[in-house]
């Protein structure tokens, strides 16, 4: 099959590690991936942050760029939640209705990697090899807004030499929240204190997710407090052999 | 009042609880520093939340139920004009007699006015978030009439000379040694040798209320519900202290926000299934008293209702907004908020806390007056998963962003990101850019704010040496 990465801004820019390794993958899998170039941002961080208006030409952009692909892939649950539910409301708020209606058409065309490979490729066993002892953190996006349940889980369970821990309070927020983190840093860093706690509790040497954005905010909490605990995302422990 | 070419007002300030002195941001900073306050809500969000989930589970149609109180409530706002003059029009014909307040304002003085009528100087209160809201309280203590609250966690808030924290359970930031020196220190006749036992501080208040309820004329309650087709007025509780109060005085005066109308009785049947199982996670709440007018010889001789705007027309306007009133005023939101159990009630300014108080306050207001409240979320979603009636409490956080007003600061930033995002070129050589962030190290020392506030708590990631687009153009 062809598929079309989005990238993501921030796996693309921070952790290129997450969008590689889906393209090896997905090829591994004997697909073929294609990357447009012209792509950049799906907007959700303006749409959040209270800029709809300022967020119209990246959804545009997405739009023109993915149109002409049957089915895109994205390393982050938050990006396509913010793809397949957001885009067509900021066109339609900003008055292009003809917009909306592509955007919603492209959104449901647009999968987060887990719900690529168990809905759309059918795979659940990826081939994969990670002997490590790994607990999984499902991103708040993931969870109850795109609602991809326990496909990451399922991957997991089929990695060879895995070793999945459970994560206490695993469906409590992070604290991430995109701005959220700058704007209320204080309750997002309580909020954080509490995941790494349970992150630690587990004995597990790496965390997981979606979404490279937790990872970022969780693993630079585990960093300063010199946990050891690394983060890796799904799409580099199931590309790994 | 006037009204700009007919457009819906919004509440009014200098009277009520919607606004807070602070930002969000500065109440949280003192709520998260105290580490007994956290230990308090953790405790109490944990037990409602596990104890709800219970009850919920048990339902096979919980999810169909939700669609039912959401399609009622839908409905209801679409024709609530004509089901308010029903519902007048019945509570009229059943001995009741019923007034309109535009405001915090006119529903103060109304009441003060129904109240100094009757030659009383004290009235009985039953726990009621739309009273809180206009602070009635505070004008009836204003015109020399003592009001009493009488619910166990309110008249705790009460004495304390404290806000409320919580929709259902006000004083959920207080433990028991604290309502012991509450009690000690302001209940009139409270026996000394008191303990903080929490059956004996029961007692302690039981006593006190009892000889209020015998001795006092009038009562104030609110509603949970109204049905329009018969103008019967419903109050859910759980200790009988509303019950005392809605039958005994010779004078009952209800204040009601307008959007509690229900078309008729059939529709309780949803809602006193989705209420008590999403607020005190119980399968039926111990007391539910109905009323309709006046019935000579049994219960109040004079019934007042005062059906209460205070910018309830002014969000029902709001298309994206309007779903706020379909809140039935559960707590399951602020149960289940991550937020709202680090930084405790107070820290929102409202006497709505948590996401509810984060969409309903600022539209009651203006979003100018509670600028801060829409950005209080993670945007995590755990409130619109425990909604009973599903109101989609992150898309409205948005569209409520969308509306807040920006600094000239960010408004720059943001711009500049999105042109940059926009222009191909311009943004890998922003991503190039990234590299630099090298020199702040990853504990990014003096870095400017708002940057700093995320290495307070946080290393940065390090940059990588090649982007993925990069990487890609070599491959």
């Amino acid at each position: 099959m062809r598929i079309a990465l989005f990238a993501t801004c921030l796996a693309d820019t921070l952790f290129p590690e997450a969008a590689k390794a889906t393209v090896r993958l997905l090829e591994r899998l004997g697909h073929e991936v294609v990357f447009p170039f012209e792509q950049s941002c799906c907007g959700q961080m303006h749409v959040n942050t209270g800029y709809q208006r300022d967020a119209l030409p990246l959804v545009k952009r997405y739009v023109s760029v993915f149109d002409r692909y049957d089915v895109i892939v994205a390393p982050s649950g938050s990006c396509v939640g913010s793809i397949r539910h957001q885009h067509s409301l900021v066109a339609s708020n900003c008055g292009e209705r003809g917009l909306a209606a592509r955007a919603q058409d492209v959104g449901s065309r647009t999968y987060e990697l887990s719900e690529l490979l168990v809905d759309v490729l059918g795979v659940e066993d990826v081939g994969a090899r990670y002997p490590h002892r790994v607990t999984y953190h499902p991103t708040c996006h993931s969870l109850r807004m795109i609602r991809v349940g326990d496909k990451p889980l399922r991957l997991l369970r089929q990695v060879r030499g895995l070793e999945l821990v459970e994560l206490p309070a695993a469906e409590q927020c992070c604290g991430f929240g995109g701005t959220f983190a700058l704007k209320n840093a204080e309750t997002s860093a309580a909020m954080l204190a509490d995941k790494l706690t349970s992150v630690v509790a587990t004995g597990a040497e790496v965390c997981t997710a979606g979404d490279a954005s937790c990872l970022m905010h969780i693993g630079g909490g585990l960093r300063r407090k010199e946990t050891g605990v690394r983060t890796v995302h799904l799409a580099e422990i199931l590309a790994s052999t | 009042m006037s009204t700009f070419l007919g457009m819906p007002v919004t509440a009014p300030s200098g009277v009520g609880n919607l606004r807070g002195d602070r930002t969000f941001p500065e109440a949280a900073h003192d709520a998260l520093a105290d580490g007994q306050l956290r230990r308090n809500l953790r405790h109490a969000t944990t037990t409602i939340r596990g104890k709800s989930g219970r009850v919920i589970a048990e339902l096979p149609d919980w999810q169909e139920l939700r669609t039912a109180g959401s399609a009622i409530k839908a409905s209801v706002l679409a024709r609530l004009p004509e089901l308010l003059e029903q519902l007048e029009e019945r509570v009229v014909a059943a001995g009741g007699v019923v007034h309109w307040a535009a405001d915090a304002n006119e529903a103060n003085a109304i009441v003060t006015d129904l109240v100094r009528a009757t030659g009383s100087e004290r009235v009985i209160k039953v726990k009621s978030m739309a009273t809180q809201e206009i602070g009635l309280n505070e004008a009836l203590e204003a015109a020399g009439i003592q009001p009493v609250e009488t619910d166990l966690a309110e008249l705790i808030v009460q004495l304390g000379e404290d806000k409320p924290s919580h929709i259902l359970v006000p004083a959920i930031h207080r433990n028991r040694s604290e309502i012991r020196e509450i009690f000690l220190r302001a209940m009139p006749g409270v026996d000394p040798g008191l303990t903080d036992d929490p059956p004996v501080l029961a007692a302690a208040a039981r006593k006190y209320l009892r000889e209020t309820f015998l001795s006092t004329r009038v009562a104030v309650s609110g509603a949970n519900f109204a049905i329009a087709e018969t103008g019967t007025l419903a109050v859910v509780e759980s200790e009988g202290n509303g019950r005392m109060c809605l039958t005994l005085p010779d004078t009952l005066i209800t204040v009601m926000g307008l959007e509690k109308v229900v078309p008729t009785w059939q529709d309780l049947e949803v809602f006193l299934q989705l209420l008590p199982r999403a607020s005190t996670g119980e399968r039926m709440n111990p007391y539910t008293t109905m009323w309709t007018g006046v019935t000579p010889g049994d219960g109040p001789q004079s019934f007042h209702l005062v059906l209460l705007d205070n910018g309830r027309s002014a969000v029902l306007a709001d298309r994206a907004g309007r779903a706020a009133l379909h809140c039935i005023r559960c707590s399951a939101c602020l149960n289940v908020c991550p937020v709202y159990e680090r930084t405790g009630g107070h820290a929102y300014g409202s006497v709505y806390p948590g996401p509810i108080g984060a969409v309903l306050s600022p539209q009651l207001t203006g979003v100018e007056d509670n600028a801060s409240l829409p950005y209080a979320s993670s945007l995590c979603g755990a409130c619109f998963d425990a909604c009973p009636v599903k109101i989609d409490i992150p898309s409205m956080l948005v569209h409520l962003r969308d509306k807040a007003p920006h600094s000239r600061m960010e408004r720059a930033v943001m711009r500049a990101a999105a042109y940059t995002m926009n222009h191909p070129r311009l943004y890998a050589r922003a991503q190039r850019a990234a590299k630099l962030a090298r020199i702040a190290g990853r504990r990014g020392r003096g870095l400017p704010p708002p940057l700093s506030s995320w290495t307070t708590a946080r290393d940065l990631p390090e940059p990588p040496e090649q982007t993925f687009r990069d990487w890609w153009a070599r491959r």
